[in-house]
């Protein structure tokens, strides 16, 4: 298979060049010393100033996680991580980057440009040091928007509703962490999310109260705050009974971090009648043209239908990172609970994903709808992998599965691993997948319209995703739109 | 007079598994500003291909003569260009584009083109106030606009769809291609009433059909005869009903 040897390749190389934005990226001070051991578990504790039931938590993980080793299923090449060769902790305000926009890859600003982002936001987007420094922690404050940042908390606080730093909750409300934290992402369930656990500084922590609808998309908070995702983000979120909120994570605009590895893990709880929707744009920095510089993208995310008819909602788009592995699934456990998967996956250039969901039915008249969207360019490689599982007490449980596959040119790989596993004879299954080309004959009757050679991919690739999109918070939807057509720029032709 | 189309030797051909397979053989054809010209021929002759030619599908290699449009050599632009500059084709059979709301893909081209025309673009009310008249005058449902471009569209609703989108764009020549088939009678006369009225001193047309019907609705200043890749005998609206009696036999003789 030559697309997945020449993408091996391109990995390797981008391996021996990651230095430069990674793991040996020179910051003089406030750093834990290069490594993972107990004593950088305890610093990391200490300066997140945790109790220690927290330090215990994050040991016993870390413990865990030494007996672990990196799964190998997924259809992904790269090199060995060596993960005593980074760093840790460090202060986010002593981050080395690009000393200016002079030194970021020329493409990416285009990029920024053609998205019409503004020059300082260029600039954090891009990690140029000393942009956008005061903020530390998503909630903080942030350039222009102070204001209204603080008017949105005021908001939220009158509705009851929670929403702060993850490290902030672990002080202020340990009783809901303690509760929930590790509850639905077990600290070794997998090997990822264990060194998640172990080390992770910082994230979200959502609490809506019983009954209370969250009075604003969380997007719109989220996203003026979204410049600071970190490598090891943890997010917690929890519905009490009939309560409702949406979440936005992420940012239409590439993302650089000089950290390569990101491995992320976010758990939803929702009790009865409650609803959570959880919607994702990552645009992580793919590497240049080939390949150099792009992110490793693990991430852990599960939520847990606890109450009956609860309903928990994955949105995602995902065009970035170099490579993607990732599974956001529900877990099904109350009585009529529904779980729902949407999902665009673009790969283009070399870049690398296995995405998919796991859909966990434990309790009667369960329901789930898995969309999955992937679109391939270039010399990518793109696999959905989508569990779907009836346990025995899951009578009349539902499942729709659709995987559609589009791909854009001849180089490039595209590949459905559908896993079905009924314990319960009532239930039912149903799974379609399709591929397809972008033909000759759509993109020249868009051109004899007017449409350039790269609008009619874009609208024909819009068209194909719509299911997906339209599931997304409308000011997002149109971005995201935007998004897919740049991400398959120059893929035709 | 450099407003027109002027066709000259034009020779194209495309790649059949491997082998060229020369469909356009020397063709030449004039079309005077303010002129609708028609052309008939049997099927194989190579109309289709002459209308994406002039489209400027890829597929086709132009293998010698040229093409003017406006006085621009039409073979050197791109499709949208050509778009741009006023050329228009309603597809023999056209495309679906699966999710790809109509109204939106209405709206974004004639604004794609509108702005290549140095134009204003329209705002999504005015738009669809434009595209409102114009389905209705098509005795099309507003229904159409919402759904997806061509997706489970009957044969005719395609058909109208095509000269939905030809009113909108406002064309300097329309090419429709067979845009007749499959029309049911009152459709035809809507669909050529929908020609009709933009017929005007800006506006040329190049109607290809196999019917004469049509011609009697919309009454073409010159009637083309074209046969393997040529035109081979050119008339008033008289050729139209000579060939309906008598077929292509005496044209294809005189041409041998
Ligand atoms: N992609 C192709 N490969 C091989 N032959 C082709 C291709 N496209 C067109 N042709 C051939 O070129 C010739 C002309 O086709 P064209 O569609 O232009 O005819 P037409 O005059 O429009 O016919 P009709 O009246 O049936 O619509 C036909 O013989 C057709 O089979
Ligand atoms: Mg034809």
């Amino acid at each position: 298979m030559p697309a997945v040897s020449e993408t091996r390749e391109a990995v390797e190389k981008l391996a021996k060049s990651n230095y430069e934005w990674g793991f040996e990226t020179n910051v003089e001070m406030d750093l834990a010393p290069k490594g993972l051991n107990e004593d950088i578990v305890r610093l990391i504790s200490a300066r997140k100033k945790e109790p220690q039931w927290m330090l215990e938590w994050r040991l016993k993980a870390f413990r865990a996680w030494q007996e672990m080793s990196e799964p190998n299923w997924a259809k992904i090449k790269h090199p060995p991580i060596d993960y005593q060769d980074a760093h840790y902790f460090a202060q986010p305000k002593k981050k080395a980057g690009p000393k200016s926009l002079d030194e970021v890859d020329p493409e990416l600003l285009k990029t920024y440009e053609k998205l019409g982002i503004p020059l300082h936001e260029q600039e954090m987007l891009a990690g140029v040091e000393g942009a956008g420094q005061k903020t530390p922690v998503a909630v903080d404050a942030v350039f222009d928007s102070v204001s209204v940042a603080t008017t949105f908390r005021k908001t939220l606080a009158e509705a009851g509703v929670i929403f702060c730093p993850i490290s902030e909750a672990i002080i202020e409300h340990p009783e809901l962490v303690k509760k929930y934290l590790g509850t639905v992402v077990p600290v070794a369930d997998n090997f990822f999310s264990a060194l998640n656990s172990a080390v992770f500084t910082d994230g979200s922590f959502v609490y809506v109260p019983k009954g209370v609808r969250c009075p604003m998309e969380l997007s719109t908070y989220f996203r003026i705050n979204a410049r600071n995702t970190g490598q090891f983000e943890r997010t917690l979120i929890i519905a009490e009974d009939q309560a409702t909120v949406s979440y936005l994570e992420g940012c239409t605009a590439p993302q650089r971090d000089e950290n390569q590895l990101h491995a992320a893990v976010v758990e939803l709880v929702a009790m009865e009648d409650a609803f959570i929707k959880y919607s994702t744009v990552q645009n992580w920095y793919p590497g240049d043209e080939n390949g150099k510089g792009g992110i490793y993208n693990f991430v852990t995310k599960r939520g847990l239908c606890k109450g009956d008819r609860a309903r928990i909602s994955w949105t995602q788009v995902e065009t970035g990172s170099a490579i993607t592995w990732k599974y956001p699934s529900c877990i099904l456990a109350g009585k009529g609970s529904v779980g729902e998967f949407y999902s665009v996956a673009v790969t283009n250039g070399h870049q690398q994903a296995d995405t998919g969901t796991k859909m966990i039915h434990l309790a009667p008249d369960t329901r789930s709808t898995i969309v999955a969207k992937t679109i391939s360019a270039g010399k990518s490689d793109s696999t959905y992998r989508g569990l779907v599982r009836m346990q025995p007490k899951a009578r009349n449980g539902r499942n729709f599965t659709q995987c559609d596959s589009l791909l854009i040119g001849d180089q490039c790989g595209a590949h459905t691993v559908p896993y079905i596993e009924s314990r319960n004879m009532s239930a039912r299954i149903e799974h379609e997948a399709t591929t397809s080309k972008i033909s000759e004959d759509q993109l020249f009757y868009c051109r004899s319209r007017g449409f350039s050679e790269e609008e009619a991919v874009g609208l024909i690739v819009n068209g194909f995703c719509r299911e997906v999109l339209k599931e997304l918070p409308m000011e997002f939807a149109v971005e995201a739109q935007k998004l897919l057509q740049i991400s398959l720029e120059g893929s035709v032709g | 007079m450099s407003d027109f189309l002027k066709i000259e030797g034009l020779k194209a051909q495309i790649d059949a598994d491997g082998t060229p397979k020369e469909i356009l053989k020397g063709l030449d054809l004039t079309i005077p500003k303010g002129e609708v010209h028609a052309i008939m021929g049997p099927n194989g002759s190579g109309k289709s291909t002459l209308s994406y030619v002039l489209a400027g599908r890829e597929d086709y290699e132009v293998t010698g003569g040229s093409a003017h449009f406006k006085g621009q050599d039409l073979l050197e632009l791109e499709p949208e260009e050509r778009a741009a500059l006023g050329v228009f084709l309603a597809f023999q059979s056209p495309v679906e584009l699966p999710g790809v709301n109509n109204a939106n893909f209405l709206r974004t081209a004639v604004n794609a083109v509108r702005k290549a025309r140095g134009e204003e673009e329209l705002d999504a009310v005015s738009f669809l106030k434009l595209a409102r008249e114009e389905t209705s005058r098509l005795s099309m449902s507003g229904e159409m606009l919402k759904r997806a471009v061509n997706v489970g569209f009957s044969g005719g609703e395609k058909k109208r769809n095509e000269v939905l989108q030809m009113r909108l764009l406002k064309p300097s020549l329309a090419i429709l291609d067979e845009t007749d088939s499959g029309l049911d009678i009152d459709a035809l006369r809507i669909v050529a009433d929908g020609v009709n009225s933009l017929r005007g001193p800006d506006f040329s047309s190049l109607v290809i059909t196999h019917h004469q019907r049509l011609l009697d609705y919309i009454v073409p200043d010159r009637v083309h005869v074209m046969a393997h890749g040529r035109i081979i005998h050119s008339g008033g609206p008289e050729v139209a009903s000579l060939l309906e009696k008598q077929g292509y036999k005496q044209f294809l003789e005189a041409a041998a």
